[in-house]
């Protein structure tokens, strides 16, 4: 992913740029595709290292009772896994490619805003560190979920609560940075001749979750810091003895956290809006219907948020109301997926990698979704509340879908970012033991969560055992077949095939008009769109 | 870069970049005005199952003899909370628009003068709209010293709106230990007595 280091020697325009070497090159840039690549690269280390804590608690669960760690342990992993998944692995693997493609998908120069763009990134690996060095701390990590309800985070949290706040604020401001810029480039940097209706799908899906960005992380970084004032500043927001509520921390954090789910889906749409027609060898059915969908998902996205909290009792009313708005978001995501089969219809489809993890998608993020609605309807959702069947629902949506998506993207352009081909055999290898390994993992959890077992508890009843070894092996052999993908980059990195400037025959688009790999500074002159 | 941004009829970079900060802080304003929201909300709705934390004006109403609502007491105390908490009925059956008085019992079992407070919560939530409390030992901090025991009552009317499929409502109560944030004034109070 790292290329730009070997084309800037070649390039051939003479620019005010002095490039210093070494590791100031990468404290310092400015530059869109350098900080793209950082974020990416961040965004894989964050990966493994999420995944494994995944692993740890699969090793704990492939036997019921208590073997490798003790429960308060097994929390910790809970909780940091999905802090780092959410926030390490997925947000920034988005804000990476938004970085890199963004610009040079609508002939910009580079982002908006570059000083504020390298400090983005620069204050990210701080706040996983100071969540990371948590896990340290006497008392342990936090151990709360990654929702980190009140009270468990505010009265029964460890003493290093502080930090995990902290590390959130940071991580939000990075995103709302990132946001800012994302919106700033779009709006401002276009080249002439490109306008809205004529932007790839990817720069459209970030532009709207670049607004869902700056709406709710400002909401999260208020929920962290009433927990913060909870604990330690003797308020009550959520304390009842003082007058406050537990449960108006559900509804605080779920009104940011349904937009960031979101957040987390929507440039997916965008990558795979790309891919889909560009191996198709037709034009994306609906490109109309793809923007509004979109925005009427994210706009859907904050009168839903009570889905998730159907069991802390509310009015039938309420109820009601949030259960048929949850349902309604099926309707521009079937759009979207009709769209996608519609453009794969007749068309001359060739399966290349970027399209098979693209497929997956389709299909996996289906039964995501398909699982979602069921959660949805309230009266069902008192049985799957908080089962093994909302675990396996949202890793269909965020790992098969969310993190299929970011692999097709990376195998998609990698040709663009590295000027080779990558070893298309290691790559189709990492798609099917990947392909495989995922619905082995998750599959299964539908049925021990409708069975009854609960999620995030290290221990289970003896007859969950024989489905929870399934969903380990699959677990180990998902993590394993990361470490294909990490070769096939590498190799990519260091050299291979000789890419052209348009690798993939049916590809449109203005990334592709430039060389491959893309020169450090790119579209100099605005390009003309017609 | 700047041929870019001096291309005509766009805003400069500034003017958004201030827009979009306002809506970030703006934002996180509304993060923490959705706690009185809340509260408003709940007041109104009754969702959540909150009731009145003021004493509601005395009974006017006519009593509605053609009905009957069950009210149901649970008391709790939160985990750490040391008090015995008993309600002295555990049911009564009221018509709407009737006043009652029922007696909660406490029992301080520790060596040292404690303070609780007492927080309530209806279930079904809109029922907690038409419960009215003309008196309740939950609108105060209630001291109590060490060994003591104490009975605290509560009255109260039910609306004669409440609607119609409502034939039982529950009350709960749950005690926090609240000794260490006090008001100096109900501490000061119970030390002379």
């Amino acid at each position: 992913m790292s290329s730009a280091a070997g084309t800037m020697d070649h390039h051939d325009h003479d620019h005010h740029h002095h490039a210093p070497s070494g590791i100031t090159r990468w404290l310092f840039t400015t530059n869109h595709k350098d900080i793209g690549s950082m974020y990416l690269w961040f965004s894989f280390i964050m990966f493994l290292l999420g995944g494994s804590m995944a692993l740890v608690i699969r090793a704990e669960l492939f036997q019921p009772g208590l073997q490798l760690v003790d429960p308060h342990f097994f929390n910790q992993m809970t909780t940091v896994h999905g802090l780092i998944m959410v926030f390490g692995a997925v947000m920034p693997a988005f804000t990476g490619l938004a970085n890199w493609m963004v610009p040079m998908m609508i002939g910009a120069p580079d982002m908006a805003l570059p000083r504020m763009n390298n400090w983005s990134f620069w204050i990210l690996p701080f706040a996983f560190a100071i969540l990371l060095a948590s896990l340290f701390m006497e008392g342990g990590g936090p151990a709360f979920g990654w929702t980190f309800y009140a009270p468990l985070s505010t009265t029964y949290s460890s003493d290093s609560t502080a930090l995990f706040v902290f590390s959130v604020h940071i991580m939000g401001i990075s995103s709302i940075m990132g946001a800012i810029n994302v919106i700033v480039t779009i709006m401002n940097m276009r080249a002439p001749g490109m306008t809205y209706m004529k932007m790839p799908l990817f720069v459209w899906t970030w532009f709207i979750t670049a607004f869902l960005l700056i709406a709710v992380m400002p909401v999260l970084a208020g929920a962290v810091t009433m927990v913060l004032t909870d604990k330690y500043f003797g308020t009550s927001f959520f304390d009842a003895a003082g007058g406050g509520d537990p449960v108006m921390f559900q509804h605080i954090f779920w009104f940011f956290g349904h937009p960031e789910v979101y957040i987390m889906i929507l440039p997916s749409f965008g990558i795979v809006s790309a891919i889909i027609p560009a191996f198709s060898r037709k034009p994306l059915f609906g490109y109309a219907s793809m923007v509004y969908a979109t925005a009427a998902i994210a706009g859907l996205s904050f009168l839903v948020w009570a889905h998730h909290m159907f069991t802390t009792g509310m009015p039938v009313a309420a109820a009601l109301f949030f259960m048929y708005c949850t349902m309604l978001i099926s309707v521009p995501t079937g759009v979207k997926v009709f769209n996608w089969v519609a453009t794969m219809w007749r068309g001359s489809i060739s399966f290349e990698t970027p399209m098979l993890f693209a497929l997956a998608f389709v299909i996996l993020f289906t039964i995501g979704g398909f699982s979602g609605l069921m959660l949805a309807i309230t009266p069902v959702d008192f049985q799957y509340h908080d089962t093994y069947f909302v675990v396996a629902h949202f890793h269909y949506v965020l790992v098969s879908g969310a993190i299929f998506s970011i692999m097709a993207a990376a195998y998609y352009w990698l040709p663009k970012w590295t000027g080779h081909m990558y070893n298309e055999t290691l790559a189709k290898w990492h798609f099917w033991c990947s392909l495989i390994s995922v619905n082995v993992l998750f599959f299964p959890m539908h049925f021990v969560g409708l069975a009854g077992m609960p999620r995030r508890i290290p221990d289970y009843a003896l007859q969950f055992a024989d489905i929870n070894q399934i969903v380990s092996i699959g677990a180990f052999a998902f993590g394993l077949s990361q470490l294909i993908f990490l070769a096939v980059v590498v190799k990519c990195v260091r050299g291979g095939e000789k890419a052209p400037a348009k690798p993939w025959e049916g590809a449109t688009g203005l990334e592709w008009t430039v060389p491959s790999p893309a020169p450090y500074h790119t579209f100099d002159t605005p390009p003309e769109v017609k | 870069m700047s041929d870019h941004q001096s291309t005509p009829n766009r805003p400069d970079n500034g003017r958004v970049v201030k827009r979009l900060l306002l809506v970030v802080v703006g934002m996180f304003g509304f993060g923490f005005a959705l706690v009185p929201l809340y509260e408003v909300f709940c007041e109104i709705t009754g969702f959540n199952g909150r009731t009145s934390n003021e004493a509601a004006a005395v009974n006017t109403r006519a009593v509605d003899t053609s009905r009957s609502i069950n009210v149901q007491f649970i008391t709790r105390v939160n985990q750490g909370m040391p008090w015995d908490f008993q309600p002295e009925v555990k049911m009564v059956r009221v018509h709407p628009g009737e006043t009652k008085v029922v007696n909660f019992l406490v029992e301080n079992r520790t060596g040292n003068n404690m303070v609780a407070q007492a927080i309530p919560s209806v279930s079904p939530g809109e029922a907690g709209l038409y419960l009215n409390k003309t008196e309740c030992f939950c609108f105060e901090q209630q001291p109590l010293a060490a060994g003591d025991t104490t009975a605290m009552p509560m009255q109260f009317y039910l609306d004669p709106e409440i609607p119609a499929h409502i034939h039982t409502l529950t009350l709960q109560y749950t005690l926090y230990d609240i000794t260490a944030n006090a008001t100096p004034d109900v501490l000061a109070t119970m030390l002379a007595n």
